[in-house]
């Protein structure tokens, strides 16, 4: 029997088991929409932005170990998704992405709601196709998921012009997908391994250094044994939070630009460096120059060649993924009879702990006026159990839960890293709250942020999904603020947020519950009966302290040890 | 350093694109770029002249590496190579000039392949280098015209580039 080209795309959904797409119709995808219409094993969620839908997509990828998928249009449909495309790509998230196309008749001819999706999203995918022919929709489907999910994942966009979704052929699901110019890779060179548990057990003052990649690969385990085995101290990037638990002693917490005192000069000084899943970007270890100043050695361990010798020279370089070469280490490691030297490492771990007591771990000044956005955290952490999925949008306030929401598990912790968009937040903890039904899944926002994808409070009414919404109001774009205050003379350049909305309000018109806290005293009550209500999506209005500023700070360009800890406490 | 890099590639539309999009987005140098199938059409053949320190270089390598389209890559300079381009060149070859412009065209072991009362074409191969200095010998003022194909390399002997 022969189907049309959007019945076998629906098909082939199917048969990569995606549960849930996000998308938005339109013109050109008319004939697909037909097709999910007919079928209820794919789902469908209608955001109200398509940016909505990729994020919504990302973060049901982030907090699982599925791939996103959502559906936009042609013209508008693709621009409005290229946002969440690109933020998907910088944080290397497995997702793909359909768009309708006009057809291959039209195409080139300035049609109706015709752009080259193919062109604007080739320096933001992974890879992207343009289907022309109904035959190579199946093939196609199956080639994006698996480079989506395979070696570093990343978005993957289709684009399927809107008469190949009407043509008709017979369908057949590949079994197997092989692409002769794609290997990615797997196990890492075992004679590497080897030399690199040589240069762990003769360090005298190793690092971990560990980040997305070891997520992304689901290797926490592997990275908590080793970790243990060594008695190293490890530190994760923003990215990377989750993959070691947080509340263990050997944390040193976040490095980077807001990292904690003692996990960036460890960073710093350290003789041996591994580097697990994790890039050596600018916002982690600061100035280049500044950081080869000290003499170390670096062993990276990447999937993806292109990430490593990128920012820093490499000593010894691992090409594989994570979990195989972590499981390749542990079993040298735990193999042979050396072990660390232990006098050595105990006076390295001495030097850790006094840079630990003078950064004082992380710091803010708690008061009964005003709400501290800090203490906010805290509380939601308490609350919660530290077990909530937190996602967030960009900003102060994203650094604050990067810091005070000690995250102990991988994937409960969703926010863009890389691209750093604001408006990711809400749609993001959408895909969080349909991948985890039940999970207790909050956003913390800020009253900028959170205006940027304001609509889909609506898309959480008609799902039904009872996200915590956690705005740290300061009244400000606080994180440009921040910049302005100590780079640009004081002068508030347009980071002012007059002319707010009553949140509680338009929380109550979209037929959510509202609440606007403004007391210290009152913050852990509304935060229990928030969380109280399991059914109910609470926009928490919390009004904070307009001046407060994420410390420590290592300002840009600067070097990992220039950091400016608290202001006086 | 000036690197030379070869890759096959899917020989399908946009691969083209990725690689030159890829240059230009993170600020590589590409001195020249030729493309043409090879004797699979399934795959084309490129060769990229570039240049930047051993990290960009490294890097570059890296990155084309990473095109999902890019079967098989080499930089000729890790070993031994053989370089080559075309160009052809209209020349303003009157009175004296006409003897001079034979004899450098001769030396050069260029070809003359097309003749007027005024102009004469030469056709010639050689190394970039090569090229720029047959440019030289004859001078700007005598050149009306000049097409070049971009360099085109192969390893030598053994190094061979295949899938
Ligand atoms: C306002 C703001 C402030 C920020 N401040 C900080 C800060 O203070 N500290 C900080 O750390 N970040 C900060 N960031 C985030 C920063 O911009 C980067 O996104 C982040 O540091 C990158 O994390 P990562 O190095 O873990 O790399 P990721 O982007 O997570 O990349 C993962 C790496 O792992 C590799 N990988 C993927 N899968 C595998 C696998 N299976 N096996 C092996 N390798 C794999 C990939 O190839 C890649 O190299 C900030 C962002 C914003 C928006
Ligand atoms: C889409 C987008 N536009 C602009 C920025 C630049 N930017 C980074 S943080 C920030 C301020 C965010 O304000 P708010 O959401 O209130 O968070 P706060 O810093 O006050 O906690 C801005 C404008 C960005 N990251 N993303
Ligand atoms: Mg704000």
């Amino acid at each position: 029997m022969e189907l049309t080209g959007a019945e076998i795309l629906i098909r082939c959904l199917q048969e990569e088991k995606v549960e849930y797409v996000f998308g938005y119709p339109g013109g050109a995808v008319l004939f697909i929409y037909d097709a999910l219409f007919q079928q209820d094993k794919v789902k469908h969620v209608l955001v109200r932005h398509e940016q909505a839908a990729v994020h919504a997509a990302d973060g049901y990828a982030r907090s699982s170990d599925k791939v996103g998928v959502a559906l936009v249009t042609s013209g508008p449909g693709l621009t409005n998704a290229v946002t969440g495309i690109a933020t998907a790509y910088m944080d290397s998230t497995p997702m793909v992405v359909i768009s309708g196309q006009v057809p291959t008749g039209a195409i080139g001819e300035d049609a109706f709601q015709e752009v080259d999706a193919v062109g604007i999203t080739r320096p933001c995918v992974k890879h992207n196709f343009l289907v022309k022919d109904v035959k190579d929709i199946a093939s196609t489907i199956k080639k994006a998921f698996y480079l989506a999910k395979s070696g570093r994942p990343g978005p993957v966009l289709v684009d399927i012009p809107k008469d190949v979704s009407n043509h008709k052929t017979t369908f057949e699901y590949p079994s197997s997908v092989t692409i002769r110019s794609y290997h990615p890779a797997g196990k890492g060179d075992s004679g590497q391994i080897r030399h690199a548990a040589q240069m762990l057990l003769e360090a005298k003052r190793p690092m971990i250094y560990a980040g997305g990649g070891v997520v992304l690969s689901d290797a926490s385990a592997q990275l908590t044994d080793l970790v243990r085995l060594l008695d190293f101290p490890c530190t994760n990037t923003l990215m990377g939070l989750g993959g070691f638990p947080a509340s263990d002693k050997q944390f040193v917490g976040m490095l980077g630009m807001h990292g904690t005192y003692e996990a960036n000069m460890a960073m710093q000084h350290c003789d041996v460096l591994l580097a697990v899943g994790a890039r050596f970007d600018d916002r982690v270890i600061g100035n280049v120059e500044h950081f080869a100043q000290v003499p170390r050695k670096i062993i990276h361990i990447d999937i993806d060649p292109s990430s490593i010798a990128k920012r820093v020279k490499v000593d010894l370089p691992i090409v594989g993924d994570v979990k195989l070469v972590l499981d390749e280490l542990l079993e040298v490691l735990r193999g042979g009879r050396q072990r660390p030297n232990t006098s050595e490492l105990a006076a390295w771990w001495k030097q850790v702990d006094e840079w630990r007591a003078v950064g004082g771990g992380l710091r803010y000044k708690n008061s009964t006026e005003i709400i501290k956005p800090q203490f906010v955290i805290e509380k939601l952490h308490e609350i919660t159990g530290g077990d909530a999925f937190i996602t967030t949008d960009v900003g102060q306030h994203q650094m604050w839960a990067a810091q005070y929401y000690k995250f102990d598990k991988p994937r409960r912790w969703v926010t863009s890293g890389g691209l750093g968009t604001m408006g990711f937040g809400l749609p993001a903890a959408m895909g969080v709250q349909m991948v985890n039904p039940g999970a207790t899944v909050a956003c913390i926002t800020g009253e900028g942020s959170i205006q940027m994808n304001i609509q889909e409070l609506s898309t959480c009414k008609q799902f039904h999904l009872p996200i915590k919404i956690i705005a740290l109001n300061n009244g400000y774009l606080g994180m440009v603020r921040q910049w302005q205050e100590f780079f640009h003379g004081n002068r508030y350049s347009e980071t002012y947020m007059n002319a707010l909305p009553d949140f509680v309000k338009l929380a109550e018109a979209y037929g959510h519950v509202g609440m606007r806290i403004e007391k210290p005293a009152d913050v852990e009550p509304a935060l229990k009966e928030a969380f109280a209500r399991k059914n109910d999506l609470v926009f928490m209005d919390f009004r904070t302290d307009p001046t407060e500023n994420v410390f420590p700070m290592v300002p840009g360009g600067r070097g990992l040890s220039e950091i400016i800890l608290a202001e006086e406490l | 350093m000036r690197h030379i890099i070869s890759l096959l590639m899917e020989n399908e539309a946009g691969a083209l694109s990725r690689v030159a999009g890829l240059f230009s987005a993170r600020g590589y140098n590409i001195e020249s770029l030729s493309v043409a199938p090879t004797e699979d059409p399934t795959l084309s053949r490129m060769t990229i002249v570039t240049s930047g320190s051993d990290a960009i270089i490294e890097q570059i390598n890296k990155q084309l590496n990473k095109l999902v389209d890019v079967a098989a890559l080499m930089d000729l300079n890790d070993g031994e190579h053989i370089e080559r381009e075309l160009m052809l060149v209209k020349v303003s070859a009157q009175g004296e000039a006409r003897e001079k412009l034979k004899r450098v065209a001769d030396t050069f072991h260029g070809r003359i392949i097309d003749v007027t009362d005024y102009i004469y074409t030469i056709e010639l191969t050689g190394s970039c280098a090569e090229l720029d200095s047959f440019l030289e010998t004859v001078g700007r003022d005598l050149i009306l015209e000049t097409v070049r194909t971009g360099a085109s390399g192969i390893g030598r002997g053994e190094r061979i580039l295949k899938l």
